[in-house]
Order: structure tokens, then sequence, then C-alpha cells
């Protein structure tokens, strides 16, 4: 019995743990491991963070990398005005039309647009960056193992020699956290690379913190709203299944299971039984 | 079948042409039920809620969901942030489906412990393999719709197994795809197939439904119900039993949805599906593992393909390899160590199959592999020269010493 259980509760263990599949692959060091104010059932985004991670994003992020499935209006949700919102989306032109004669023509953006993309097309984005295609960030943060952990640990990771017995390839970087170790993206981010608006410190380590939580925000715009609810729907839920087995056990007890006899079928059960018996 | 009695002359008169009250009354509230059906019972109701849910979930879904290889991932994403509630239909959905799995694999191994599948009860069992190999097929495909890079892998992979066909498996390939490589015909159609099998699943339930009402449900003890005693009417014994389970199975299942959406998933179906970027792991949604592991625990293509296939299929003769008359597990002593072994074994056999197919892994894989197939195999034998616990005399008999060990 003993044994029945822990062969169970080992397989369990084995078989959900998903850090151990990533371990063979992981020749990169282990993640830094941070703490996120949206961490937990209860986190949430802290606003100026975000506000200053949509700056790092906008100021050095964005000459590479686009954000297509952000648009300028979900900046209203991280705390900027409407106003500001719109003035943060006329500093890029799109292309629109065609118009009344048949042309296209560029115009500022607006809420409603999409974050701009840096380059026409994926060809003009690996031609300018020695051959690397900068990914789409919007949803980085699911799309990559360790999440927020490793983009921060990917912007603090880069050594600015390689160690001696590594072989760097022609156009690469070292990273300590980059599968590999060689990425094609230069360092994005060192200290007093932005002038953060709130006077915050402009660290590298602060620069990297704001830059994921903002992008953590992008790739769960819908996580505040989730957490909320879920705390409700489970306390509901507890609830009710607190009475259900409340009302389980009433059920239960009411009667004796040894004297009760599941009359209304008394005779239809004989011929039941008849009807279905099997030939031996 | 028992006709109801009312003095509600609409509802008579209803019940008279179609006898709808009569038939709901005779399958859900006075159906009769073992009385000592323990909680291992409670996973076949949550099954069926589960597809449930995830068919009205799915419709949903598909009301916002773009079936185009240019833009089927970013109309996901759209779902999720610009859909009022999109958020939870997909977290729903995307986590439904691994509830479905171990709710339903729950609800096998169950079945095979107690021996639910013996006569006379062959048929409900194959049909409810038959709804677990459809409910692979549909799983299989929804996870292509969102065309991330395991999708789109994963598509590339599995389709390919028919290429291992002889002659024809080529032809056969191209035909599913509907053109040269997975690409925008395919997701098209997996995404019909998608919104069309979960409507023949849902029949095939209502047809393990109607054949588990025939002889009932089996029990703990595995005997036959033998008289009106060892019985209870399903409502509210059942009804509120089945709640109960039910609650507390929701519990589990919305902590995932609101706070770890993504755990099942894999990171890398958040990376555009790119025909011309491999990742370095292929590894299919986790309910898939321990088949993947035999697929690939065989060196020869074709001979791993039919082997995997096997072990799905090997579960339809499942009545017939076993030849013991002794139902429940808790008799058979042999039998009883055998399936928990093959449990931590199909365990680790999932384990495995997120592993690369080499080394140690490749050996460990082919020794589990060859486990599977053996539970299988010495069944008949086992059954022939296994030496059963008596059995008790009914189940009236058992619950009542049950009781009275409670009492003293």
């Amino acid at each position: 019995m003993q044994m029945r259980k822990f062969l169970i509760s080992a397989a369990c263990a084995i078989s959900f743990l998903p850090g151990i599949a990533s371990a063979a692959v992981a020749e990169a060091d282990a993640l830094p491991s941070l703490k996120w104010s949206f961490d937990g059932i209860f986190g949430s985004y802290d606003r100026p963070q975000l506000r200053r991670g949509s700056q790092v994003f906008l100021e050095v992020c964005s000459g590479c990398h686009s954000l297509e499935m952000v648009y300028y209006r979900n900046l209203v949700d991280i705390g900027f005005t409407t106003d500001q919102a719109k003035a943060m989306a006329s500093d890029y032109e799109i292309e629109d039309g065609p118009d009344d004669e048949g042309e296209m023509y560029m115009r500022p953006a607006k809420l409603s647009d999409r974050f701009v993309k840096p380059f026409a097309n994926t060809n003009a984005a690996r031609f300018a960056n020695g051959g690397a295609f900068p990914p789409d960030l919007s949803v980085i943060t699911k799309a990559r193992k360790g999440g927020t952990d490793y983009i921060y640990g990917l912007m603090t990771g880069y050594l600015d020699d390689a160690p001696a017995d590594f072989d760097l390839s022609e156009g690469t970087y070292y990273n300590k956290y980059y599968p590999g170790h060689q990425i094609f993206m230069a360092q994005p981010l060192y200290e007093e690379a932005v002038d953060y608006e709130d006077g915050t410190e402009p660290t590298l380590e602060q620069h990297a913190k704001d830059i994921t939580a903002f992008l953590a925000w992008a790739a769960n715009p819908e996580m505040e709203e989730r957490k909320r609810l879920g705390i409700k729907v489970i306390l509901y839920l507890i609830i009710l299944t607190a009475m259900f087995y409340a009302l389980k056990r009433r059920i239960w007890s009411n009667i004796s299971l040894e004297e009760f006899v599941h009359d209304p079928y008394v005779v239809e059960y004989e011929q039941e039984m008849q009807r279905h018996k099997r030939p031996n | 079948m028992k006709r109801m009695q009312t003095d509600n002359r609409i509802l008579m008169w209803i019940d008279t042409r179609l006898p709808i009250f009569s038939y709901s009354s005779e399958n859900l509230v006075s159906y009769p039920t073992p009385k000592n059906l323990s909680y291992w019972w409670n996973y076949g109701s949550i099954a069926g809620i589960v597809l449930v849910i995830m068919i009205v979930t799915g419709i949903f879904l598909a009301m916002n969901y773009q079936p185009h290889a240019d833009v089927a991932f970013q109309s996901v994403e759209r779902i999720v942030r610009d859909v009022n509630y999109g958020w939870l239909l997909r977290n729903l959905h995307m986590n439904g489906a691994s509830m479905f799995f171990i709710v339903v694999y729950i609800h096998m191994f169950r079945g095979i412990y107690f021996g639910s599948y013996k006569a006379p009860r062959e048929l409900l069992w194959m049909i409810g393999v038959t709804i677990y190999v459809c409910m692979m097929a549909t799983a299989f495909m929804g996870y292509v719709l969102p065309w991330g890079q395991m999708s789109f892998w994963g598509a590339t992979v599995i389709t390919n197994l028919f290429s291992a066909i002889p002659l024809i498996g080529d032809y056969i390939v191209v035909w599913i795809w509907g053109g040269f490589s997975v690409d925008a015909p395919t997701i098209n159609r997996f995404f019909v197939w998608h919104y069309l099998l979960p409507m023949i699943l849902f029949m095939l339930v209502v047809v393990h439904m109607w054949a588990l009402h025939i002889h009932k449900s089996n029990n703990p003890l595995g005997i036959e119900i033998k008289s009106p005693a060892d019985m209870m009417p399903f409502h509210p014994f059942y009804t509120i039993k089945d709640l109960y389970g039910l609650g507390l199975f929701m519990i589990v299942f919305m902590f995932f949805v609101f706070f770890a959406p993504d755990f099942f998933g894999e990171p890398d179906n958040y990376i555009p599906a790119d025909p011309m970027v491999t990742p370095p792991h292929i590894v299919p949604e986790w309910y898939f593992l321990p088949f993947y592991a035999i697929l690939r625990a065989i060196p020869d293509k074709l001979g791993g393909v039919i082997v995997m296939f096997a072990g799905v299929l090997i579960l339809y003769v499942l009545p017939w390899l076993d030849t013991s008359k002794v139902r429940a597990a808790t008799y058979r002593p042999i039998f009883k160590q055998l399936f928990w072994i093959f449990v931590a074994n199909a365990l680790f056999l999932g384990w495995l199959g997120q592993k690369p197919s080499e080394g140690a892994y490749l050996i460990m894989a082919q020794l589990s592999t060859g486990y599977y197939f053996l539970f299988f195999l010495i069944l008949p034998v086992l059954g022939k020269y296994e030496k059963t616990k008596p059995l008790p005399v009914s189940i009236f008999e058992e619950v009542r010493k049950k009781r009275r060990a409670k009492e003293a």
C-alpha cells in the first residue's frame, strides 16, 4: 500500500514537472529569479513601472522590434491619459489609403492603430539586422521558457568578452542566458540608456526590469481582470462545493444504506434482469 | 418503461405522445445505481460536463477565430485581447482540453482496475475507447488551430506518420494536407474536423450512456447487482455525490484557467508558425506523450507507427484478453500489482515522451513500451492461473458490514 502510493506520487511528480524537461535543453546558465509585482494570484502591474517600460520600448526596442498586437489605445490602460497616448501615437507615421485619387499616403498614427512596425517586411528587417529577424515582442514573455526571468536575464546577461575557450561567430554577441550563447542582438540596454521622465535612477537593472514588466503586460493585458475574476470564481466554488458536501452528507445519512431498498424497481427490476440475462 | 404519473395535464399530454418526462425520470431520477460506488465513479459525469464546456466555449471561439494560415495566430491573440471575455473563453477551452484528458484517463484506469470492461459491458467499453480515439483526433486538430510553431510542426510530424504506409503513404499525406506541405488548406480542413468531430463525440457519448443504462454501473466489488437491496436511485444520492465531485474538480480546473492558463502549454506555441524554422524539440501536448514515446522507441518508422496505433487499438480487445471471471483488482492480487506498475509505467512513458530519443532514454522507452504491451498480453494467461480472493456475497452484505464496522 505504502509502496503503491509512493510510486504514484513519484510518477506524478516526474511527469508534471516541466522544469525537468527544459533542463536538458538549457546549456545556458540558470536564470535569475526575480520577484515581480504581477506574481501570484493577487499580483497586479505596477503602472509607473509599465510607463517607464513603455518609454524603454519606444526609445530603444522599437528601433528593431515590432509590437503588433498592441494598439496605441492600450497605452491608456497603463495610466497614460488619452491625450498623452494620442501624442505618443502621432510621433509615428503610418501608411494609409488609398485616398479618393487612389494614392496611398502617410499620416500620423492614431489611437486605433497598432504599434508602428520598424520595418516594412521580414526581408527588410533581416537585411537591416545582419540576417537575423528581430521577433515581434507582443507575446514574447509567453513564448520563451522562463518567461519574464528569461527576458530580464537576456537584458542583463551580456558579457563584454566571451569566455576564452568560446568560439564566437562573426556578428554575434555573447550572452549568458541565450541558448547557445551567441545572439545577433547587440546589448540593447546600458546604464542611462533612457532618461526616465519620472526621475527613476536609470541603471541597467532598472531598465531591464521595466522593459520586462512592460512586455509581460503586452503579453497578458487581461491578467488583472483575469485574476480579479478568478478570486471571485474560486471563492464562489469553494462555498458552493462546501454546501454540496454538507448536502451530500445529509442526504446520505438520512437513510440507512442497509434498510434502503430500491422499491419502485422491485418488480420491474426482476423483469429487466430477465430481459437482459446473459446466455451462459 | 414506467409511465410518469402527474396531475399536470399538459405534461401528461406531452408524455403520452413523447415520453420525454418518463424517460428522463427513468434514466436520471429513479435509475438504479449500486449502493457502493466510490468517488472513482465521479469521473464519467465530470467528463461529460467537460465535453459540454468544450463544445460551448468552442462554438463562441469559432465565431471569432479565422482559420487561415496568415491570420490564425493573430486572430487567437485578438480573441484574448479584444473579444469580450475572449481570454476566458480561450483559457477555458485550452485548459479544458487538458482537464478532459486527465479526467478521461482516470476514468479509463478506473475501468481497468475494477474490470468494468468485462461481460456484459464489452460494448460499453469499446464505445468508450472509440470516444477516446475521437478525442485524440479532435485535440490534435484543435492544437493546430492557433498556428504557433508547435501547432505547425506537430501537425507536420503527425501527418507525416501516414507516409509510412507502404506504396500509397505519400499520396495519403498530400491528400490530408490538401497540398504539398502543411499550409492554408490544412488549417482550414482541420478547423472543419475540429468542429465536426465533437458533435460525433457527443453522439458517441449518448450511445455510451445507452449501453451503460442497460446493465447499469459496475461497482468497486465488481460483482453483479443481485437484488433491489443492492441498489439505490440515482437521484438524490448520486446527483449530489456527482455535484460535490464536480465542485472539487471545478476548483482545480478554474485555478488553471484564471491563475496559470499556460501551465499545460508549450512556450514555443506563442511563436507564430514558420515553415523555415524547425524548433529544437518538437513535442506533442502532454496527453499524447506516452504514445509519442512508444512511437519513437521503435527504430523503424513504419514499425513505430504500427506499434503506436497498436498501443491504442489493443484497448478494444481488452475484454477478450482478460480471461479472469473476477472483475475488481481488489480480489486479484497479481493483477492488482501489474495494474499499478502499468499506471506508473504509463506516466513514465509520458515523461520519456518529452525527452530526446537517444542513449539511455531510448533504452528506457523500449523497456517501458515492452511492459505496456506485456501487461495486456499476460492477461489471458493470468486469468487462468491467478488465485483470486473469495468474492463477497452481495453488495448489500458488504455495505452492511462496512456500516457495522463504522458504528462499532
